[in-house]
């Protein structure tokens, strides 16, 4: 064995799918023409495997303000915030999610993946628990992983669970970060929120929200299942991305505890990164105020996910549990079926993503769809036509 | 408070029921290779043992569980905590 045998099953794996003519997993975007389309393998198609919900990537406003922050203070930071300064527009930025939320303490990362990781890693320590979703998102598995702390899973969205393992830890209940997400990214359902917090306050244990695919999707303002359930106070550490709805490339907390300002000196995701660009910064703030006054986008956006979810429903597909703008199709556990059927949709000008276990809550292959505010009928209805055809072709359909 | 071997004995029951193919398990009988499952399945069988003992097993000693009996000493660890 050498340090490189390990590799071994994983190409054979890749060789499989270059043999099928088809790679799922990296798929070249030739020309991205707007929030919608894009040139794939020469040919133009709808993307519906995106997260761009808001639609706010090719923004004017958005896009004009990177563009001059680009020229005013360049391409990159060059280093991390605390061994080579901190801009301006990170500090305003992280006001601006403050006062967003309404809650005194925010911080920003590089990312909404580093943004789980600083969290995870740092708050809870040797003595203490996490007590996350099993369906939680890789980052915050891998945010467990760099934690000293013991970590323990519940059933996916299974309050009575949640509680008869915080019942388990007695006092140590009191030490526990309990994790969950607002949408979870594969079924695109919800966490029950109200219950979770009533049962993590009753155990005096804390409670971390990502937001990661509900921020500027759910709550009249758009700051998420937090917002949409009234406990926005109630939940200790909410965290998010920028590479959702806002567009942009980056992360957030927000607290109503200072504990999370203290954070960003012991935090190795925080301090051993170079900061934001400054364009991604300029854009992002920008994209915030869209979105807090994004209202329209918002009707839009489950307007589209209504059409979609009730065109697919009409046409026999197994979806996901509850409607949201994430849409999986469930399919079988033949990955090579699943992958004919993937293929076949984007030879037809049909982007989705084909996602196959173990990166799946079940054992089934699934075709994870998503929609955009800027997706229109029209389009929606090509893509719904789409899937009848190939769905016929591959005997799929009701 | 239940001995290690009294652990080991429901565990394997526990096993018994949930898994068809475990006829013939004991004690050295590795989870994944010879039951014939896969990691998701252990992880959701694993929810059964939690319950059947009222433990909660934190993820971070699971790469040290290979089989039936690592499992018992692990729940008989938690037991006594």
């Amino acid at each position: 064995m050498t340090l490189l045998d390990k590799f071994r099953p994983l190409q054979e794996a890749r060789d499989q799918l270059k043999a099928l003519g088809a790679d799922p997993f990296n798929v070249v975007v030739e020309k991205i023409l707007s929030p919608t389309e894009a040139i794939v393998n020469g040919r133009q198609v709808i993307l519906a495997g995106t997260n761009n919900y808001l639609g706010l990537t090719f923004h004017p406003e958005c896009i004009e303000a990177a563009v001059r922050a680009l020229r005013e203070e360049g391409c990159g930071t060059t280093g991390s915030r605390m061994a080579n300064g901190n801009y301006v527009d990170h500090q305003a930025l992280e006001r601006e999610f403050a006062e967003f939320y309404g809650l005194p303490y925010s911080v920003v990362f590089s990312a909404g993946y580093l943004a789980n990781l600083a969290l995870l890693s740092t708050l809870p320590g040797a003595d203490d628990v996490i007590l996350i979703d099993a369906d939680c998102h890789a980052s915050i598995y891998d945010g467990c992983k760099m934690s000293a702390a013991e970590v323990i899973r519940f059933r996916h969205n299974d309050v009575a669970d949640l509680d008869k393992r915080l019942r388990r830890l007695k006092d140590r209940a009191r030490c526990t970060l309990v994790v969950v997400e607002g949408i979870y990214s594969m079924f695109g359902d919800r966490a029950p929120l109200r219950e979770i917090v009533e049962v993590k306050d009753r155990y005096g244990a804390f409670l971390m929200v990502d937001e990661a695919h509900s921020l500027g999707v759910l709550g009249e303002q758009g700051r998420g299942l937090v917002e949409a359930e009234g406990v926005t106070e109630r939940a200790d550490f909410i965290v998010g991305t920028f590479s959702k709805s806002l567009g942009a490339i980056g992360g957030y907390c927000v607290s109503s505890h200072q504990a999370l300002d203290t954070l960003r000196y012991a935090a190795r995701p925080y301090i051993f990164t170079a900061s934001s660009s400054p364009a991604q910064i300029a854009s992002t703030r920008v994209a915030l105020r869209l979105l807090r006054d994004g209202r329209e986008l918002r009707r839009r956006l489950w307007d589209n996910a209504e059409r979609f979810y009730n065109g697919l429903k009409a046409l026999g597909c197994t979806l996901g549990p509850q409607l949201s703008p994430v849409v999986p199709v469930i399919l079988s556990e033949d990955r090579a079926d699943s992958l004919a059927v993937w293929k076949e949709l984007l030879e037809r000008g049909v982007y989705v993503n084909l996602v196959m276990p173990p990166a799946t809550p079940d054992h089934r292959c699934l075709l994870r769809c998503s929609m955009s505010a800027a997706h229109t009928p029209a389009q929606i209805d090509r893509l719904l036509d789409t899937f009848a055809q190939v769905f016929a072709a591959h005997g799929l359909s009701a | 408070m239940k001995t290690y071997q009294q652990v080991l004995e429901e565990l394997l029951q526990t096993f018994r029921t949930l898994v068809p193919q475990a006829t013939e398990i004991d004690e050295d009988t590795e989870l994944v290779g010879s039951l014939g499952l896969d990691s998701m399945k252990v992880m959701n069988l694993l929810q059964e043992v939690e319950d059947h003992f009222d433990v909660s097993i934190p993820l971070n000693v699971l790469p040290d569980v290979r089989t039936v009996g690592d499992l018992a000493q692990k729940i008989h660890k938690q037991l006594q905590d």
